[in-house]
């Protein structure tokens, strides 16, 4: 499958494991332990939104339900992040093998990964891959010998649906409905899936969780800044000579990152995907890091060549028909964003209507459900304002040279 | 539609009920299924749905209407879709998207006369590292270049 697969070197996550080997050494530990390392690591959620997994782990085991679950966040649908097909296709072990520690930690007996539709190719495999594991009595009941331990993982696809990333659309999805978010609180951690408790986290939390609890939380900390604690996996892609997966430290800075995926020219960098900011030049030396410019792993580069009113055409256009139309700052939102964008491709704009649709951008930010809209206005927003000299005042009364 | 062919659809979908189950949870896997074995779910499947699930026909079309890759409309027996997001744009989304129409005759959104192909584009298929890319059902195609694309089309039986 990944014809241009690099040779995957990584000091966190690409380091060495076994399957299994974390699940023989949780049966020998308890919960309080665990959750101890998770604490200790700072491991912060890698689908975006960077909520300390401990916490998010240590509600899910203290709420009180007959059935808990455990969910794999694979919906994998930002534009431009693609480490998760990696993970599930290369490393599914440290996938696995974390929704167990998952199960066992919160006290589920049941664990889902939401593998988007676009995924159905890697269907066969994974199941293959838990049927192994079934196998070897790394799922199932009194997994390892361990009394009372059961935990067994089904895969259920998506149907192309972008929204359906947001953990409560996601629990929709699951529960038969169409995926719109639903209003928080309540959270997933104490009313989820059939309304129980439930975790819901993403691919690389996963993968990064084996690493802490096999090798603890100190050394994971070693890695990253103090407030970014460990390595991610990025998503790179456009204009580069070796677009992949990179394992990097948080903390690298974003020219550290072109070099080593030797771009050249470069003009732009999209942070974060379509519902991240859009970094210029004098911004290059920004960190990776949540504390700076945070990320699901996104990177898209753009050269010299590219016309960024072009690029933000394509963001909100994959807004206006990802949008699930729930709520009106977003869906209407998002049309008027994407109409004033083609506004000034054609220059017929003025400068105050331009301004009010960053109001409006602003505004959507506070007031939409959920993170769809909330974000979508940043792409809007950040090339606007950092690519304001190409798109308004290159010398041509501007019109963008049309 | 004949009423052999309803009975063997019926058939069909209580064997996928049978498997997943009648809760409602199980509605999804159920439509991907139909989806999967006909290339959409007709207003007939709908109803039979949902009679078994015990919910309501409207409830069952409101689900299919909100996912894109669930049609209550015939589809060509071959869906493909095109990466329209950026990544793939710029390595050339534009001149494979225009090959393929020229070769098939048809737009994106159409379905080809004989029923073999339909064309749509997709979002971000989460290859762009290795774009442009293209889902042919449910096989991922990336690296296309304007001839390669209409090559896969052409083996495709
Ligand atoms: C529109 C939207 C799409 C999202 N898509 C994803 C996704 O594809 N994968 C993911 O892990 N998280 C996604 N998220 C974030 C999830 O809601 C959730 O925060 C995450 O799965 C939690 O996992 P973590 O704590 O391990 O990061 C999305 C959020 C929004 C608002
Ligand atoms: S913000 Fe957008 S995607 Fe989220 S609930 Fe509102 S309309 Fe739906
Ligand atoms: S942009 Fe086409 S696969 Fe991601």
């Amino acid at each position: 499958m990944d014809e241009n697969k690099i040779a995957r070197d990584g000091a966190v996550i690409f380091s060495e494991y076994t399957r299994g080997e974390v699940i023989k050494k949780v049966v020998e530990l308890n919960r309080d332990d665990i959750l101890f390392e998770l604490k200790e690591s700072k491991l912060k959620g890698r689908g975006g939104a960077g909520f300390p997994t401990s916490t998010k782990w240590m509600l899910t085991a203290a709420a009180k339900a007959d059935n808990k679950y455990v969910i794999c966040n694979a919906d994998e649908g930002e534009p431009g992040t693609f480490k998760d097909r990696v993970l599930l296709l290369e490393y599914p072990e440290l996938v696995f093998d974390g929704m167990v520690i998952g199960g066992y930690t919160v006290g589920a007996k049941y664990g889902i990964v939401y593998l988007r539709g676009e995924y159905e190719y890697m269907l066969k495999s994974l199941q293959d891959y838990l049927e192994a594991m079934r196998n070897e009595n790394l799922l199932g009941k009194n997994i390892c010998g361990k009394e009372g331990f059961d935990f067994d993982i089904e895969i259920r696809l998506g149907s192309g649906a972008y929204v359906c990333g947001e953990e409560t659309a996601l629990i929709e999805s699951l529960e038969g409905a169409r995926g719109e978010a639903r209003n928080r609180p309540p959270y997933p951690v104490n009313t989820g899936f059939m309304g129980r408790p439930t975790s819901v986290n993403n691919v690389e939390t996963f993968a990064s969780v084996v690493h802490i609890v096999t090798k603890g939380g100190q050394w994971f900390k070693q890695h990253g800044t103090d407030k970014s604690t460990g390595s991610k996996l990025f998503s790179v892609s456009g204009d580069c000579a070796n677009p992949g997966v990179y394992e990097l430290p948080w903390g690298t800075t974003i020219n550290e990152l072109l070099d080593k995926v030797g771009a050249v020219n470069t003009k732009a960098v999209q942070v974060g995907g379509a519902s991240g900011v859009c970094l210029s030049k004098d911004q290059f030396e920004r960190q990776l890091a949540y504390e700076d410019a945070g990320t699901g792993g996104s990177i898209m580069i753009f050269n010299e060549s590219r016309d960024m009113v072009h690029v933000l055409k394509n963001f909100m256009e994959f807004f206006v028909e990802e949008s699930c139309g729930q709520c009106t700052p977003c869906r209407i939102g998002n049309v008027k964003l994407l109409e004033g964008v083609e506004m000034i491709e054609k220059g017929e704009y003025t400068f105050r209507y331009i301004n009010q649709l960053k109001e409006l951008g602003a505004t959507m930010q506070v007031a939409s459900k959920c993170g769809l809209g909330q974000s979508s206005p940043n792409s809007f927003i950040s090339i606007l304002e950092n690519f304001k000299e190409e798109i308004f005042n290159n010398g041509n009364g501007g019109t963008n040279g049309k | 539609m004949l009423v052999v062919e309803k009975n063997s659809l019926t058939a069909e979908i209580e064997a996928m009920v049978e498997k997943y189950g009648n809760s409602r949870s199980s509605l999804l896997p159920i439509l991907q299924d139909v989806q999967r074995n006909h290339k959409f779910v007709s207003e007939f499947a709908q109803q039979e749905v949902a009679r078994l699930l015990d919910i309501h026909p409207v409830e069952v079309y409101s689900v299919i209407s909100f996912y894109s890759f669930l049609h209550s409309k015939p589809m060509g027996r071959n869906i493909v879709r095109l990466c329209q997001t950026i990544t793939c744009d710029m390595m050339g989304k534009v001149n494979v998207a225009k090959a393929i129409e020229r070769e098939l005759g048809i737009s994106f959104g159409e379905t080809t006369k004989d029923n073999k192909f339909t064309l749509e584009y997709a979002n971000c298929l989460g290859m762009c590292d290795q774009g442009p890319a293209m889902l042919v059902n449910d096989k991922i195609y990336p690296r296309l270049t304007p001839e390669k694309a209409v090559e896969i089309l052409n083996e495709i039986g």
